[in-house]
């Protein structure tokens, strides 16, 4: 139904702080864009921008093609749900849906219809009469989604919705969204600092870090290849291990396959290594011994935390594992799961 | 809900209310209790013996033509003084909401007149608007009205409620700032997104979560324009001219403390309570229902 373009946009605040240097992302339509970082890298900004909450300093935002810049929030035709739900706690929740539609005058016998059809979708019907403090944290979520979708908008804006609701229920909100996103089919905004949500729900993923966007694609292309060590340490959990290169040298590598370029840090992720002497594994790739200083079983899998090549690294394994802490292990891994980044970060 | 407190002592829990209920008895109970009695006295005009008349205070007071103007006039001084200075209050406040810059001065100026006491304020009213000296009657004059509080009743009025107001304004503006600040910045955020322009985010959001705050004001301005406005009327008019601006306070003075009709002046205060008594009441019952708190 629209899309959603924004062309180095820039925030400056008041005081000269600058939230958003320059940013510019084209998010095609029906599409799931998820803006992810740490908290103060200017996603929730950037996010207010094309809401029309906070005025844009430099470049241009566009919906469905037209140039926003100058409309307000009003008359964007977006709708947005934000982390505290914002819900009107003065009205039941049948009026907090209702009021968007009533604000643009639409007559009540299809306002009616219009809530009633999307309380079904949601499974609220038995709520409409109840007010929002009576309501627990996963409902008063559902409200705040039937308001948006109620709207029938051309642009879905998500402020880190399910930030409040228990690890639980965040899970099934995060499966809910995302199928009721496709099956109606409207642009989406979503922004979050949790990376197993980003990666789950997005069809574009931006990583966002001090006001810039470090890496934008698809959420598997940047897991697999992260363009900075910042993006490899953000997504995955847990992070990336890296290492520093010392003048092409790994402390304490028993072999080391060759660098790419002037490679300055080495990555893999905890999944890709593999427990074992030289002859129980064997191929191209890096091998290191490391010194076990922590083991955490999670029950399909244990994560082993360890000192290894001048800093620390975290080791995957399946299933139960007998390794004790103290222990010394060979760890391999192959030569294309390895990463090597540059002395400014980005991948070489 | 927090557990109950268990005093293990049984006379403690009694000795640490007592400080509070002493002085509640001896301050409140007990003058209330003499006005009861008093006003089924009646004295004869030196003040040497009294006898007991049971109502006879009650329906002399309540048969005569100048109490039942009182009546009216503090009606309509106590209704234009909780909306004048409620609205106007109001309107100042959401307009400091919108200041960017040296919001705080703004507001420690708009708190100041709170600080005058009541016949103080009454006096700078008294000469601002003196139809010979003072400076705003003259531009008044100039603008064609004929300005005279002085011989005209209904201008007394407009003085004296302009003055009652004033002084409670700052009172109130400051509680309308509090409530202001107390509503959620994403709730207007929210509205404006889902298409209300200003007026209607106004009307439909903020002033219904204003409502515990308009409530309790409209308690207290109410109680304000019945008992604490004694001084400005004193100042300002006197309760004149004729008895024009003769508030219910202001005739239980003029009764008992000038004429010295003391069994009528007290009956006058018996009533005075009651009536407030059923106000609050009513606020309570009726007024409150509306209010959502949180």
């Amino acid at each position: 139904m629209a899309t959603v373009d924004l062309k180095d946009v820039r925030k400056v605040y008041a005081g000269g702080v600058e939230a958003v240097k320059g940013v510019s992302i084209a998010i095609p339509d029906k599409a799931l864009c998820v803006l992810v970082g740490p908290s103060g890298c200017g996603k929730s900004t950037l996010l207010r921008m094309i809401a029309g909450l906070e005025t844009i300093s430099a470049g241009t935002c566009s919906i469905d093609g037209k140039v926003v810049n100058a409309v307000g929030p009003t008359e964007r035709d977006i709708a947005m749900v934000f982390q505290n739900y914002a819900l009107y706690p003065h009205m039941k929740v049948y009026d907090n849906m209702a009021y968007g539609l009533r604000n643009r005058g639409m007559p009540k016998d299809e306002v009616d219809k219009r809530v009633r059809t999307t309380a079904k979708t949601l499974e609220l019907e038995h709520l409409l009469e109840r007010r929002p403090r009576e309501l627990s944290g996963g409902q008063r979520q559902r409200v705040a989604m039937g308001r948006a979708i109620v709207r029938n908008p051309k642009v879905f804006l998500f402020d880190e919705p399910l930030s409040n609701l228990d690890a639980k229920l965040r899970g099934q909100m995060r499966v809910e969204i995302k199928s009721l996103q496709r099956q109606l089919g409207v642009t989406s905004v979503y922004v979050t600092h949790d990376q197993l949500e980003a990666m789950t729900l997005a069809d574009v993923l931006v990583v966002m870090n001090g006001g810039l966007v470090e890496q934008l694609g698809a959420p598997l292309d940047i897991y697999e290849k992260p363009a900075s060590t910042f993006v490899a340490s953000f997504i995955g959990a847990p992070p990336m291990n890296l290492l520093p290169l010392r003048g092409g040298q790994l402390v304490d590598a028993v072999t080391l396959p060759e660098i790419a370029g002037n490679a300055a840090t080495i990555g893999f992720r905890p999944e890709d290594c593999e427990v074992g002497a030289d002859g129980a594994v064997s191929g191209d790739g890096l091998r290191l011994m490391a010194r076990v200083e922590g083991v955490e079983p999670v029950g399909a899998e244990s994560f082993l935390y360890c000192a290894a090549g001048g800093g620390k690294i975290v080791v995957r394994v399946a299933g139960r594992t007998e390794v004790l802490v103290g222990d010394q292990l060979p760890i391999f891994a192959r030569r294309e799961k390895l990463h090597f980044f540059g002395s400014d970060g980005k991948r070489v | 809900m927090s557990p109950r407190v268990v005093f293990p002592n049984k006379i403690l829990p009694y000795l640490l209310v007592a400080p509070q209920l002493a002085i509640t008895l001896i301050f409140f109970y007990w003058p209330a209790s003499q006005a009861l009695r008093q006003s089924m006295l009646r004295e004869d005009p030196f003040g040497l013996s009294s006898k007991f008349v049971w109502f006879d205070n009650f329906k002399k007071v309540l048969s005569d033509p100048n109490y039942l103007n009182s009546i009216q006039v503090t009606a309509i001084f106590s209704i234009s003084v909780a909306a004048v200075a409620m609205a106007t209050a109001l309107l100042l406040a959401v307009m400091a909401e919108k200041v960017v810059r040296s919001r705080g001065l703004y507001r420690t100026l708009m708190i100041w007149p709170y600080a005058v006491a009541p016949a103080i304020a009454g006096m700078l009213w008294l000469f601002l608007f003196n139809p010979s000296i003072g400076s705003l009657a003259y531009g008044l004059r100039w603008l064609g009205i004929n300005w005279d509080p002085l011989l005209d009743g209904e201008q007394a009025m407009v003085l004296v409620v302009a003055a009652a107001s004033w002084k409670q304004i700052s009172y109130n503006f400051l509680f309308f700032v509090a409530g202001l600040q107390a509503i959620p910045k994403t709730l207007i955020e929210a509205a404006a997104i889902d298409g209300a322009g200003e007026n209607k985010r106004f009307w439909t959001i903020v002033f219904p979560l204003l409502a515990p705050t308009t409530f309790f004001l409209l308690v207290v301005n109410t109680v304000y324009a019945f008992f604490d406005t004694f001084g400005i009327i004193h100042a300002v008019t006197g309760g004149g001219p004729g008895k024009a601006t003769e508030t219910m306070v202001y005739k239980v003075y003029n009764d008992g403390f000038v004429n010295l009709i003391l069994g009528d002046s007290a009956a006058q205060s018996v009533i005075l309570m009651v009536i407030v008594i059923a106000l609050t009441a009513i606020q309570f019952r009726y007024v409150e229902r509306k209010v959502h708190y949180g």
